[in-house]
């Protein structure tokens, strides 16, 4: 057989095989399907002990609420965990993966993972997709060198701060900050602020919603307090019910089609152990 | 989020919910007023007294429909001094429609239900497009959550087609009562899913002995 048997080695950086195909496509009308988006209000802020991480749960489709309930605090290694904020599936995809390639480094090393570790390994990955990893993220952590808090952006750049808000209540919840932060926090008063900060990104911005996530990093210890607070019960439910009674909803056709009936198995031998 | 830059509307969000009874008419609106991801107002009324057995709600773009509902107002106003007896509720549905296809060719951004008594006594709602496309139905919703409810609505009240003949009643069973308990579940449900509908949701109740009205609390999230 006259065949190519050794594939060209894979080169990296784009391939653009596709894109007169996807030219075309657009030139016709073709939509791209939308992606799904947090529209999230996520915060970070560091306090005397290590760090603490919030976020809201609504995710959302446009108008629509998808899930109520979401978790956008992802674990990243033992003493370092990510808030994601823009496209669900990006959040959730780059931190599960830098969380394996950390998992990998710490058998390799035989340390525990350091947080700028994540980061580089973040920004280099989200860089590299040139901003179409549509991935905002509030990194905290606490390693041997201390607690370190970041903001890592879509394309790729990061920055350092004592106090961090990203997603579309950002702005809500950053005036809360602005406004009360101060260094060296207990960790009721961290927790608190971080509460009031997500709750008002949560009632003053339509992405977010819900309930109250709240992660707490220390020395040596994780808190994950899922739920912490939810400010948001739902107003009324009818206490008469619904009933879905035959012929509310009109049938136009009725098919049965009986499954064929099966065929006796012959008769063999079980499988040795 | 406006394109061109000659694009001069503005989606206000919210959802109008209407139901009709044999002699009564309830129509509900929720009261947030939002652009884009954010809030103007926790505390705004979508619902309008054209007359006295005759509510409009309306969701949509709010300055065409304060612009809207001033007008209807007005002509109310000439209409009672000529006729000498207030609009009854088909005739101001009729009057609604030529208003909005007045300004077919730049219309008013809203979605409208109108609701109340007809001349015998029964409720009447009648729900409209943007430029004045209308039909009475049993029950409607309109708005940024009319799609979230509707499908319930079908599904618990099932109102037949004002073209079936012999003419099948529009008007639900349900008593007033169960009416209004329908609306708020209804309302709470589509708060949980829509991000424009919440804060609180205004109810109207129109029966013989007048107009009532109510105000039930919405999740604010």
């Amino acid at each position: 057989m006259a065949k190519a048997s050794v594939d060209a080695r894979t080169k990296g950086g784009f391939s653009f095989d596709l894109y007169q195909r996807n030219e075309m496509l657009l030139k016709k009308g073709l939509q791209l399907p939308k992606f799904r988006k947090t529209g999230t209000t996520i915060v970070g802020l560091v306090f005397q002990d290590g760090v603490i991480l919030g976020a809201d749960t609504r995710a959302t489709e446009g108008p629509i609420v998808a899930d109520k309930n979401c978790e956008k605090i992802h674990y990243i290694a033992p003493n370092i965990y990510c808030c994601g904020a823009g496209t669900a599936a990006d959040t959730e995809a780059v931190t599960d993966m830098i969380s394996s390639q950390l998992q990998l480094h710490r058998y390799a090393t035989g340390r525990e993972s350091r947080v700028v570790t994540a980061l580089t390994l973040l920004k280099s990955h989200l860089f590299g997709y040139q901003g179409h990893v549509s991935a905002a993220l509030v990194l905290g952590g606490v390693d041997v060198t201390g607690p370190h808090l970041h903001t890592v952006y879509p394309h790729g750049s990061a920055d350092t701060l004592p106090f961090a808000t990203m997603g579309s209540g950002s702005l809500a919840a950053m005036a809360v900050f602005e406004s009360k932060f101060r260094e060296g926090l207990t960790k009721d008063e961290g927790i608190k602020l971080v509460s009031e900060a997500i709750c008002s990104g949560i009632f003053n911005d339509l992405g977010s919603g819900s309930n109250v996530d709240v992660c707490v990093i220390t020395k040596g210890q994780t808190e994950y307090l899922r739920n912490h607070q939810l400010p948001n019960p739902r107003t009324y439910t009818s206490t008469r019910g619904y009933n879905f009674t035959k012929g509310h909803t009109e049938v136009l056709t009725t098919k049965v089609t009986p499954l064929k009936s099966k065929k006796q198995a012959a008769e063999v031998d079980a499988m040795e152990e | 989020m406006a394109l061109r830059g000659d694009w001069v509307y503005e989606n206000n969000g919210g959802t109008c919910v209407a139901i009709a009874g044999s002699d009564y008419c309830v129509i509900a609106a929720d009261t947030r007023l939002s652009v884009g991801y954010s809030i103007y107002t926790r505390d705004y009324s979508k619902i309008c007294k054209l007359a006295d057995k005759c509510v409009l709600a309306t969701s949509g773009f709010q300055g065409d429909m304060k612009a809207l509902q001033k007008n209807l107002a007005a002509r109310h106003l000439i209409y009672q001094h000529q006729h000498n007896k207030q609009m009854g509720c088909p005739v101001m549905a009729q009057h609604l429609s030529n208003t909005l296809y007045y300004k077919r060719f730049f219309p008013y951004y809203t979605f409208n239900i109108l609701g109340g008594l007809d001349s015998d006594g029964k409720g009447c709602v009648f729900t409209y497009d943007a430029v004045g496309s209308y039909e009475r139905v049993g029950y409607s919703a309109q708005g940024t959550g009319a799609g979230l409810i509707i499908p319930v609505l079908d599904n618990q009240l099932k109102s037949p087609s004002p073209l079936l003949l012999p003419a099948k009643d529009a008007v639900t069973p349900l008593s007033e009562v169960e009416a209004v308990d329908l609306l708020k579940d209804v309302f709470a449900s589509a708060t949980e899913r829509d991000i424009y509908t919440g804060d609180k949701v205004e109810i109207v109740v129109i029966n013989a002995s007048g107009i009532r009205q109510e105000l039930m609390e919405l999740r604010k999230d």
